[in-house]
């Protein structure tokens, strides 16, 4: 992590690739996917989890649980981004655009899984309350690492669930979500020194429980 | 959510090509269940298996003939070789355990891929996404949660690959807030040039 943090921060033409690659609005959606899957458990998802054990098949009903869980991870990642760029952290007008842009994608996200719960004839999920301020005030490598470590849950998170997923439009846009995760992951987990094929040739799920563990730092009640 | 390019898929391949070319893909729709159900797992499974037979065999001789690679380069060609090749193993075993016969791998041919790192990596980068809007476009239409499972698995190797490739590219890992999912006639017309015997 230090080692490529350094690297991004002292040579310029290594910053300037990273910036690139993580510049397009592609780079944007899936750096807030992730981190908005690493964000936090509400005392809904908590609930919820509580009440959905893991179920191998899953269920019609299921499937409304499942999309309000991604959503309330998506709308942590937002918030996540959008608390990056008003904390001013980011000095470089090109990592604020990218953070920028990962923000509008990430509300692509949101937009997207809030009309796929009322396609399901449910109710959205609310906006978590949850705060980012810890890793913001840490600087900007651990939001960095933050960051990558909210991509990879995120992924893990959305791969947990897929197989659960009845309705086929809906598994059909958890699985476009997911791959973005995926190389956000992949690209965050490598520009901070990280091991960017953590799970080697096959990708490891994660169960909800574990995830809303995970992001249960950020939430505030 | 290109749902529609792959329920078109699936409703073009049961021979209704005029009616999806007279009425759109929307009209399409009220098909899809039953185009779907007519893909077994264990043709989906063979589909995968011959992607991932010709990605296996584009980094294998990539590593070979590529001049000069070296470095991270190299070893990424390396890594993602070795797990496109964890990938055909798995999925021979998955074609096996549904009760059908897995494919044979294709003829290739990789033109001037492998002309220099550029051209290499170029061409990597296609196969990496085609691959991940492969697996998207075909998992919704897998019954088996065991099956789905893996391909998940799968594709989010395949997605972090991709990544991958384009960061040593310069270019950005994930370029779309949502990743298409191709059909299996748009994956197949993408890597025709580079097999020589028909499928």
């Amino acid at each position: 992590m230090e080692t490529a943090l350094n690297e991004l921060a002292n040579d310029p033409s290594s910053r300037k690739r990273f910036l690139k690659a993580a510049g397009g609005a592609g780079a944007a959606a899936a750096l807030g996917t992730l981190l908005a899957a690493c964000g936090g458990g509400s005392k809904k998802m908590k609930t919820a989890a509580a009440a959905a054990p893991a179920a191998s098949k899953g269920s019609p009903g299921g499937d409304l649980a499942i999309v309000n869980y991604a959503l309330t991870l998506e709308y942590l990642e937002a918030q996540f981004y959008a608390d990056v760029i008003a904390s001013g952290i980011v000095k470089d007008p090109k990592i604020a655009s990218l953070a920028k842009s990962i923000a509008e994608a990430e509300q692509q996200h949101v937009d997207a899984l809030t009309a796929a719960a009322r396609k399901l004839g449910g109710t959205p999920a609310a906006k978590p309350k949850a705060s980012f301020q810890s890793v913001i005030d840490g600087g900007l490598t651990k939001t960095l690492q933050t960051a990558a470590a909210v991509e990879n849950l995120g992924a893990a998170a959305y791969l947990g669930q897929a197989a659960k997923i009845q309705n086929k439009e809906i598994l059909a846009a958890a699985l476009s979500i997911h791959s973005v995760e995926a190389r956000h992951a992949a690209a965050l987990n490598k520009l901070t020194g990280g091991n960017p094929l953590p799970d080697g040739a096959f990708a490891k799920p994660m169960a909800k429980a574990d995830v809303l563990k995970a992001v249960q730092p950020f939430l505030t009640a | 959510m290109e749902i529609q390019s792959m329920t078109r898929s699936a409703f073009l391949a049961r021979g209704a090509v005029a009616v999806g070319a007279a009425y759109g893909a929307g009209a399409v729709a009220p098909f899809v269940g039953t185009a779907l159900a007519s893909s077994t797992d264990v043709d989906i499974v063979n589909f995968a298996l011959t992607l991932e037979y010709l990605e296996a065999a584009f980094y294998t001789q990539a590593v070979q003939k590529v001049p000069g690679l070296k470095g991270d380069v190299l070893k990424l060609a390396k890594d993602l070789r070795d797990n496109e090749q964890q990938h055909v193993s798995a999925l021979k075993a998955t074609v096996k355990q549904l009760g059908g016969t897995p494919v044979t791998a294709p003829g290739v041919d990789f033109g001037g891929a492998f002309k220099s790192e550029t051209t290499f990596l170029k061409y990597a980068n296609t196969f990496e996404d085609t691959g991940v809007s492969a697996y998207n476009g075909a998992a919704p239409a897998i019954s088996s949660p065991d099956v789905l499972a893996a391909a998940g698995s799968i594709v989010q190797v395949e997605a972090r690959h991709a990544a991958l490739i384009r960061l040593q590219r310069g270019v950005t890992p994930a370029p779309l807030a949502f990743d298409k999912s191709s059909d299996k006639a748009a994956v197949l017309a993408a890597v025709k040039p580079f097999i020589k015997a028909a499928m």
